[in-house]
């Protein structure tokens, strides 16, 4: 590789591990530190390598500098507290006895209890997935700005505050113990459903960082696989979610950029081994007597991954929109549970139970409704569609309307 | 809004349906409770197999245990939802969609469930 590749490849896998391990190691407080002595390190390699040329083993000399660099910060922090802040104290950890571990071993469990710290309670949901993309995923603040469709100084407040509140509530970088692990394995795992979803239906233009996003979140997500304890069946659903989901990548947008509707998609454009490993993760997940939501919308997420209309198929899918339904209700699920209704039962059912929903602040809404009474009442669809136009706020969801709009 | 418990009566329980009978019912019954839950009006639902069922009555002030089939007690509780509505007419619009209905003699009770206020 290049060394104008390189040295962005290494940021993206190399940062997040210099970060986790340093931080790991002197505490959640001082996790600025860390992001900052990572963020040198690479500024070091730049320099250096620039003149001097690439190392041997590139990876081995940024955890070397980061080292020293770490123990610099601390020795100096050291004579400040002797020098001017006299006997105060320090919570600092004596400089000989410094050597930041950065085994595979280690960085694989800094990782994971890191996952853990960052999805806390008392952590807003937002600021997990941005904590989660600087921290664990090594995003720049620009790209978690671009991700979230807002700007840097945002991101900076929202993580800044988020940062404040795993300092000021002492929360600690560790592995939950055995009665808390579940409960917190929740909010983990709705973290990381988020922080994919995120890629998958951004509204950003980077088609490039919206797949990275989902790659993350799978990353992390099969880390929690690999780990025994976190290796439960919830967990596994996710993952299939995750691949049956990712397996349509290609196939959803066009050259434009436009997305490509589920019924027009091409596929021989679908990912089939992400289907396959969507499978299997989806048998793992099938022990024990828990059904998740992950478990339900991954049994969904698979009937997709058959292509042809039959009758089988939809009304599976129809009494898996039910129990998600019963289990966790959510406009979106209402909507397709309506869209898939009229696949089993008929257009004019599907429309009396639409009138019902009352959702006539969600575009979606009037999406559905137009595409219900198309060839049944043409006129009608139209309104809805018309209504959708005026409630939709992005380019792309108009731009698939107004085709509808056209079609009729 | 309140909640409403919706309770299933089969007019007669001893009556085997065949597994598959049984089948298109359990999926007529979820399309019915799945188009509750997309209004988000579901609260919960409880089914009442009567496999294994007994009636407890009391005889000479003593309790007698009798195993179903019911004997004298023809009508049975197949299940119950429990659901939010604005209205007993609310939720009698839901009942009416009960596919328990389709029997002949079956019928659907409605219940305001008490809020436990001390009042209802």
């Amino acid at each position: 590789m290049e060394q104008q590749q390189l040295i962005p490849h290494l940021f993206r896998t190399e940062f997040r591990k210099i970060t986790t391990v340093l931080c790991k190691h002197f505490g959640i407080e001082h996790i600025e530190i860390a992001e900052d002595i990572a963020s040198d390190t690479f500024l070091s390699a730049v320099e250096t390598w620039t003149y001097k040329g690439l190392p041997a083993n590139p990876t081995a000399w940024l955890y070397t500098v980061a080292n020293n660099k770490a123990i610099n910060y601390f020795h100096r922090s050291n004579i400040f507290s002797k020098k001017i802040a006299g006997d105060i104290k320090n919570s600092y950890p004596q400089t000989e006895e410094l050597e930041i571990n950065l085994s595979d071993e280690n960085i694989t469990d800094s990782q994971m209890q890191m996952l853990f710290t960052i999805c806390h309670p008392s952590i807003q949901t937002e600021a997990q997935i941005g904590l989660a993309l600087r921290i664990l995923c090594g995003f720049g603040i620009n790209e978690i700005a671009t991700a979230f469709l807002t700007n840097n100084e945002t991101i900076n407040k929202r993580l800044f505050r988020a940062k404040a509140k795993l300092r000021t509530e002492k929360v600690k970088i560790e592995f939950p113990g055995k009665t808390e692990i579940n409960d917190r394995l929740e909010n983990v795992l709705t973290t990381l459903y988020l922080l994919f979803s995120e890629g998958y239906y951004s509204e950003s233009d980077d088609n490039v960082l919206r797949e990275d996003l989902c790659d993350e979140a799978m990353r992390l997500t099969f880390m929690l696989i690999e780990n025994e304890q976190t290796n439960q069946p919830k967990v596994n659903a996710l993952f299939s979610l995750m691949c049956f989901h990712s397996s349509r990548f290609a196939a959803r947008k066009n050259e434009k950029g436009e997305i490509i509707l589920y019924a027009e998609q091409d596929e021989s454009c679908w990912n089939q081994e992400l289907i396959i490993k969507g499978i299997y993760f989806l048998h793992e997940a099938s022990h024990g007597n828990e059904i998740s939501k992950y478990h339900i919308e991954a049994g969904i997420a698979y009937w997709h991954t058959i292509k042809s209309d039959t009758k089988e198929k939809w009304e599976n899918i129809l009494q898996l929109y039910n129990q998600l339904l019963v289990l966790e209700y959510s406009p979106i699920a209402a909507l397709n549970r309506t869209y898939v209704l009229s696949k089993v039962k008929g257009k004019r059912e599907a429309i009396w139970e639409a009138e019902k929903l009352n959702l006539t602040s969600n575009h979606f809404y009037f999406t559905l409704l137009g595409e219900l009474y198309t060839e049944i009442d043409n006129n009608k669809a139209k309104e809805n569609f018309k209504k959708a136009f005026e409630l939709s706020k992005t380019q792309t969801d108009q731009q698939t309307i107004q085709k509808k709009i056209d079609q009729l | 809004m309140e909640e409403y418990a919706l309770i299933m009566r089969h007019e007669d329980g001893s009556k085997i349906a065949s597994p598959e009978r049984l089948q298109a019912w359990m999926k007529q019954t979820m399309d019915w409770i799945g188009g509750i839950a997309a209004q988000n009006k579901f609260v919960s639902g409880t089914g009442l197999p009567l496999e294994g069922a007994k009636v407890i009555t009391t005889k000479n002030s003593k309790p007698v245990v009798t195993n179903g089939p019911f004997g004298d007690i023809k009508e049975t509780i197949g299940g119950l939802i429990v659901v939010k509505a604005d209205s007993f007419e609310e939720a009698v619009e839901f009942a009416k969609g009960c596919p328990v209905l389709q029997g002949e003699g079956n019928s659907l009770e409605v219940r305001k469930i008490a809020k436990g206020d001390g009042v209802h």
